[in-house]
């Protein structure tokens, strides 16, 4: 499984980018984008998706579902 | 021991006053804590910091600073920052209209040094945190360092990732660094930040604060033991640490912090952040004052800080940067230094000539048997009256009595006048502004304003245009004085 940012929310701060340990984000077309082939949710690095962890904006780092979309709890 | 923390407005501008004018030290009335042991800076210090518009007053009439928003990224939230918000009229740090890569912002600075010959000082200021996001930060710093030597490099932090990047500091040069600190009490800090990000993991409540005060001491140990210079800020929040700052201002100046600047906390609902959706207020000018003066009896201060956007370009009171917008800059500016020499040669002769009508001026006050003034200055910089009234953006306040003259503060009011045309709104507000202030020096002012100023008991003054500030606020004071005798004759 993979994160997936919500583009009309992020601040393009990115500090998700040089947080994650995968380098599964990076900046593409003035957003940061996370490439879901290599984000394995921070799994064996960090107890938790650092992408997240340490994002200034509530629920904009957030789970994909199969489709890439935004899976919603 | 004396803390070494000096207050700014008995730097350049006051040491040559013979000691035996100030009062013993301690609050009176007059003039709190000025001991005169306090105003000897060692000369070195003194030549670190003359050219500095944001560590010493004298220079902010003189020299200009601007901030590349290089840094975008931070590693804590605090209640009174909401960097989803950005607006290019707003002026309170953290606010940026647009990021810059470390090239780009290299490139800005080229462009505003050639255009701005008071330019004496490079500082990232966010709009994230300058040491988390330390490689651009970084970056820039040797970008600029390469082209222009001499421009002062300045940092400003939080202070929780900063200890591990000290000695790189220190070895690039950068002898200024701003650390915020709002708490030294992690209860107190519960209330200012949320969360921090710390060792890949996010922390919250009195943990979090915990870690960020250790390493925000830390910060200061470090930054002395490798001798840079250390401003802190704190924001003071009405309810929050207002009675709390006196300790923060004894424990920093115990960590060797050289000055102590205290901030109003800007806040309202528009903003979006929690203190301002929470209908938190900031403090009055008087409050600010109080706190203020409580530490220290008023002495160690900063009081010339105008909380600039990290992207500001100027003097402290203006800000140029919608002249140096991305899509303005030349693909290579070339960079001449000559003007930039010229400009600091000038200052030099300018500055000494100052100096002495400072002093002419303070000993011309102490001989004026009257109640202290509170007199409003509109100027453009150089410590002179030579700013037309509905030009000004804000304007300096300086105090004056038996002690002398110095700058309290200033008071923001923008632009009365607008394309030729004064708006009768914006006057209101300028009366506001200037409230407890009796007198205004500009170059200029219609008879408009003038009238409606005198109407609230505000004399407008034009005859002292062009002279320095401390003569024509001395020289206000004794004419002053000089009716009030006469009138009760």
């Amino acid at each position: 499984m993979a994160y997936k940012i919500i583009t009309a929310q992020c601040t393009v701060c990115g500090a998700c980018e040089f947080e994650c340990p995968n380098a599964a984000i990076s900046l593409k077309r003035g957003t940061y984008v996370i490439d879901p082939s290599l984000c394995n949710e921070c799994e064996g690095f960090f107890d938790a998706p650092q992408c997240n962890e340490v994002c200034p904006v509530p629920k904009t780092c957030v789970p994909a579902d199969a489709k890439g979309r935004a899976a919603r709890a | 021991m004396r803390a070494d923390i000096i207050r700014l407005d008995d730097l350049q501008v006051r040491t040559s006053r013979p000691r035996s004018l100030a009062p013993a030290g301690g609050c009176t009335a007059k003039r709190c804590g000025a001991a005169a042991g306090d105003n000897v800076l060692p000369e070195a210090t003194r030549a670190r910091i003359q050219d500095h518009p944001c560590y010493s007053e004298e220079a902010h009439h003189y020299f200009a600073r601007m901030h590349v928003a290089v840094a975008p990224a931070c590693n804590i939230q605090c209640n009174y920052c909401n960097r989803r918000y950005d607006c290019a009229n707003e002026s309170r740090p953290g606010v940026v209209s647009e990021r810059l890569t470390p090239e780009e912002g290299a490139r800005k600075v080229l462009a505003v040094a050639s255009r701005v010959p008071q330019l004496a000082v490079l500082g990232i200021a966010g709009p994230g945190d300058g040491a988390y996001d330390w490689a651009k930060t970084r970056a820039t710093f040797e970008l600029v360092h390469r082209r222009i030597p001499d421009l002062k490099l300045c940092l400003s932090t939080n202070g929780l990732a900063l200890p591990d990047h000290v000695d790189e500091l220190a070895e690039m040069n950068v002898a200024h660094v701003t650390v915020t600190i709002n708490m030294i009490d992690p209860e107190i800090g519960q209330a200012i930040y949320p969360w921090i990000f710390w060792q890949n993991r996010r922390r919250y409540g009195l943990e979090a604060s915990r870690i960020l005060h250790e390493r925000q001491m830390e910060s200061l140990e470090r930054l002395r033991a490798r001798d840079i210079l250390v401003k802190v800020n704190s924001v003071l929040i009405p309810g929050v640490n207002d009675h709390h700052l006196v300790e923060v201002n004894k424990a920093v100046k115990a960590r060797g912090a050289f000055l102590h600047n205290i901030m109003p906390l800007i806040a309202a609902p528009e903003h979006g952040t929690v203190f301002g959706l929470e209908g938190r207020r900031g403090p009055t000018a008087a409050e600010l004052q109080a706190v203020q003066d409580a530490c220290g009896g008023g002495a160690r201060l900063m009081r010339h800080c105008r909380q600039c956007r990290a992207d500001a370009v100027g003097m402290l009171g203006e800000d140029r940067g919608q002249e140096f917008t991305l899509d303005q800059l030349p693909e290579a500016p070339a960079y001449d230094p000559t003007e930039r020499e010229t400009y600091r040669a000038w200052v030099e002769t300018e500055r000494a000539d100052r100096r002495a009508a400072v002093e002419a001026a303070d000993a011309a006050a102490e001989a004026v048997p009257a109640p202290p003034l509170l007199v409003a200055v509109c100027t453009k910089g150089g410590g002179r009256i030579n700013q037309h009234f509905g030009k000004a953006r804000e304007f300096q306040i300086y105090a004056v009595d038996a002690a002398g003259v110095r700058l309290v503060g200033h008071r923001r009011a923008d632009n009365y006048c607008l394309g030729g045309h004064g708006d009768p709104d914006r006057l209101e507000r300028v009366i506001e502004a200037l409230e407890g202030v009796p007198v205004i020096l500009c170059q200029r002012i219609g008879n408009r304003p003038r009238n409606c100023l005198a109407a609230a008991g505000i004399e407008a003054v034009e005859a002292h245009a062009e002279a320095y500030i401390e003569t024509a606020v001395a020289a206000v004071y004794a004419d002053r004085a000089r009716m009030d005798a006469s009138a009760t004759a």
